[in-house]
């Protein structure tokens, strides 16, 4: 049996402390996982507990990413609570195994601080590593403070093990900005905790040998489609349950969440869609400018997959002037949360005004004065009646200005 | 039930079945063979993961599946980590009392051809043999890239013509020698490590069920002769295989504990390796009289290694 764990009511833990110890108190049988910059220290905090008697499942140090997210498959799949930690490189050589997970259905709990992608190489946080997941197949949560990221690491493992979902699920934090930044945090007791996460429940596990399985099969033209759209089925009927685990989360810790998070959004005239750290940037530059009497509010997926199409479009249907904030490097396109928030918004009878900014790559500060003036610049469109800048901007880039493509509504 | 005392062929090749016939493996192809010996040695309960390769797309073509016990297969690279993964889950499952039968003997059992096992699985296979997973790993030696039309491999040997190491005006064929994979797991300071070939079935079996008692990362690799690329009639499969063990070119011998050495099989007439090239087709470009210096440096190579594996054995160290 595990060692009894102290845990105050309020502890002062940064991101990855806090997923460190949702692990604990979700009592994983397996965590198979290899350390990256800035996910490092959450399996390092797991390390400790391990050494000090605090957990009864495995710990299984292998020699990649690769390795760690098909050693999570395996075990997943000879029935358990599995889970690991990545970021950024390693996520990347995750990406194989990633659709094996979910493609297998498979509960796996990853949680990512998420980090730029090389070339050049940076440590510090953008959302390449989030965004090259988005057609994994996995639901994807994203925390915007480390005290969320225990919330969600928490929800996690109910979201993707309930029976009705069965799909993996990753757990987004902002690399350093959140992960090594450390608040007051109000952590459930261990047995709270695990009372809400409940025991795992075994499906078609390998280790039940009255009934084999197969798992892994292969599937061509006769039978692969099948398969991918009951994945995709599974994964946009989760958004209900969803719904009803952040429910009852909140009336276990009067934190209550939503698969789109909205703020000062109920008469708001310009809005700045946004993920991660970022967004708390965004919600007090939102805060400052209503004192100013600028009409600002903040939309927040927290769930990016399955992309809340129809909450995103509820939220934004009344707003005049839209900016999406993308932390990735489009590569020859528009950014992936404007291009979802645009197609949203475009089966609307409004159809209001969407730009987007591509801010804070490889970490580079964003501060509530940009947010700001990104709002301000929104309000000129709503003023002028029209996109008065390139569709897509730069935002906090040195040198000359960079922007792409104009409105054509004539 | 299966067989764990071995009386003869006869009872032994038509006991049990938790690999079933219907597979789409080609006539004559030596992997059937090898798993179902390994399958039938055991009682055990049996947990399997297989990289990408013939095994695995010729066994469990959805909604069809030949594996009547558990089986998991992820990618090309990563069966030594899939188990690695079960293998975890039955240490914590048992240590928290989750199992269904917590008394149900069991194996764990990962199978890779050379493609997985010396090239793109390497790493991985190196990993779980490191980390000590009670496990065995079955590498099936058909010495190329059979199921994507026949490539060279790290296993394939020199003078073998394959599709990206092609004999021609120019060529001999492969250039590079065979890597030995037998050694470096050996150097892993794996509990149990050996080369055995399906001719010699009974060693094999036995081979097998020394892996499997064995607690701790074990290691075979098995000779397995391709019909298809190596380009022989597909009833000779054995016949083959009998003149690559009686050559030498596939010698049988175990490694304990990374230095106790033993040679399973010594052949009453060791047949010059001439014989084994020319009964298949990869090897008929080196019987042109500009290549014969191929052949003589793969039998020097050939009497070498012999040598040394007696000496090793000799040693005992």
């Amino acid at each position: 049996m595990a060692e009894k764990y102290e845990i105050k009511e309020t502890e002062v833990w940064d991101g990855n402390y806090a997923i460190s110890q949702a692990l604990r108190q979700a009592q994983v049988d397996v965590v198979a996982a290899y350390p990256i910059t800035p996910s490092t220290p959450i399996v390092e905090n797991y390390g400790n507990y391990v050494a000090n008697g605090y957990i009864d499942g495995e710990f299984v140090m292998v020699e990649s990413e690769h390795a760690a997210m098909s050693g999570c498959v395996g075990a997943a799949a000879a029935g358990g609570r599995v889970a690991t930690a990545t970021s950024s490189q390693g996520f990347a050589l995750m990406v194989e195994v990633l659709y094996q997970a979910s493609g297998m259905r498979l509960p796996i709990v990853l949680t990512v601080a998420n980090r730029a992608l090389a070339s050049p190489l940076n440590v510090r946080g953008d959302h390449s590593d989030m965004y090259l997941g988005r057609d994994s197949g996995w639901i994807q949560l994203d925390a915007f403070n480390a005290e969320e990221a225990y919330d969600m690491t928490l929800c996690a493992f109910r979201i993707g093990e309930h029976l009705n979902v069965r799909l993996p699920v990753m757990v987004h934090q902002d690399g350093f900005l959140t992960s090594h930044t450390a608040q007051n945090i109000h952590p459930l007791s261990d047995e709270e905790a695990y009372g809400f996460v409940g025991d795992y429940k075994c499906v078609d596990e390998m280790l039940d040998f009255t009934r084999p399985v197969t798992y892994g099969a292969q599937t061509e033209e006769d039978w692969h489609f099948e398969h991918k759209a009951k994945q995709h089925k599974a994964l946009m009927d989760s958004r209900t349950i969803i719904d009803e685990i952040f429910a009852e989360y909140g009336n276990l810790t009067g934190r209550t969440y939503k698969r789109v998070e909205s703020y000062l959004m109920e008469d708001a005239e310009v809005a700045i869609v946004a993920l991660g750290s970022s967004v708390e940037t965004c919600r007090l530059a939102a805060e400052e400018l209503r004192a100013e009497g600028v009409k600002a509010g903040v939309v927040a997926p927290r769930c990016f997959r399955p992309f809340p199409f129809d909450a995103v479009r509820e939220a934004l249907k009344d707003v005049k002037a839209i900016a999406c904030l993308d932390r990735s490097s489009p590569g020859g396109a528009m950014g992936a949360l404007f291009n979802e928030v645009s197609a949203a918004l475009y089966s609307t009878q409004a159809r209001p005004m969407v730009t987007n900014f591509i801010y804070g790559l490889g970490g580079r500060d964003f501060s509530v004065k940009e947010a700001k003036r990104i709002f301000m610049e929104q309000k000129a469109h709503v003023d002028a009646g029209h996109i008065t800048t390139p569709i897509q901007q730069f935002s906090g880039l040195r040198g000359p200005k960079l922007g792409f493509f104009e409105t054509k509504r004539s | 039930m299966a067989i764990t005392s071995i009386k003869n062929l006869k009872e032994f090749s038509t006991n049990n079945d938790r690999f079933e016939g219907a597979h789409l493996l080609c006539p004559g192809c030596a992997h059937s063979m090898i798993v179902r010996e390994l399958m039938n040695c055991t009682d055990d309960n049996l947990v399997i993961s297989t990289n990408t390769g013939c095994l695995e797309v010729s066994t469990a073509v959805y909604p069809y599946t030949s594996w009547d016990t558990s089986w998991i297969h992820i990618g090309f690279e990563n069966a030594a980590t899939a188990i690695s993964g079960a293998e975890a889950m039955y240490k914590a499952r048992k240590r928290k009392g989750t199992l269904k039968d917590p008394n149900a003997p069991v194996k764990f059992v990962a199978f890779g051809g050379d493609g997985s096992t010396y090239d793109i699985g390497f790493q991985w296979l190196s990993g779980a043999m490191e980390r000590g997973h009670d496990f065995t790993y079955i590498c099936l030696d058909n010495e190329n890239y059979a199921n994507t039309g026949g490539q060279r491999s790290s296993s394939t040997p020199v003078g073998a013509t394959t599709t990206t190491a092609q004999a021609g005006s120019h060529s001999y064929g492969k250039k590079e020698k065979k890597k030995d994979i037998v050694s470096i797991m050996a150097a892993h300071g794996a509990p149990y490590v050996a080369q055995l070939a399906p001719n010699k079935w009974k060693s094999m079996a036995q081979g097998f069920q020394k892996a499997l008692g064995t607690e701790g990362p074990c290691f075979i690799n098995t000779v397995s002769a391709c019909t298809t690329e190596w380009r022989f009639d597909p009833k000779d499969t054995i016949h083959i295989t009998d003149l690559a063990t009686d050559s030498l070119m596939f010698p049988i011998y175990e490694i304990i504990e990374g230095h106790e050495l033993n040679i399973l099989y010594r052949p009453k007439n060791v047949i010059p390796v001439e014989e084994y090239l020319a009964a298949q087709g990869r090897y008929r470009h080196l019987f042109k009289p500009e290549h014969k210096h191929v052949i003589e440096s793969i039998q020097k190579e050939i009497d070498q290694k012999w040598e040394m594996l007696q000496r090793r054995e000799e040693a005992r160290i």
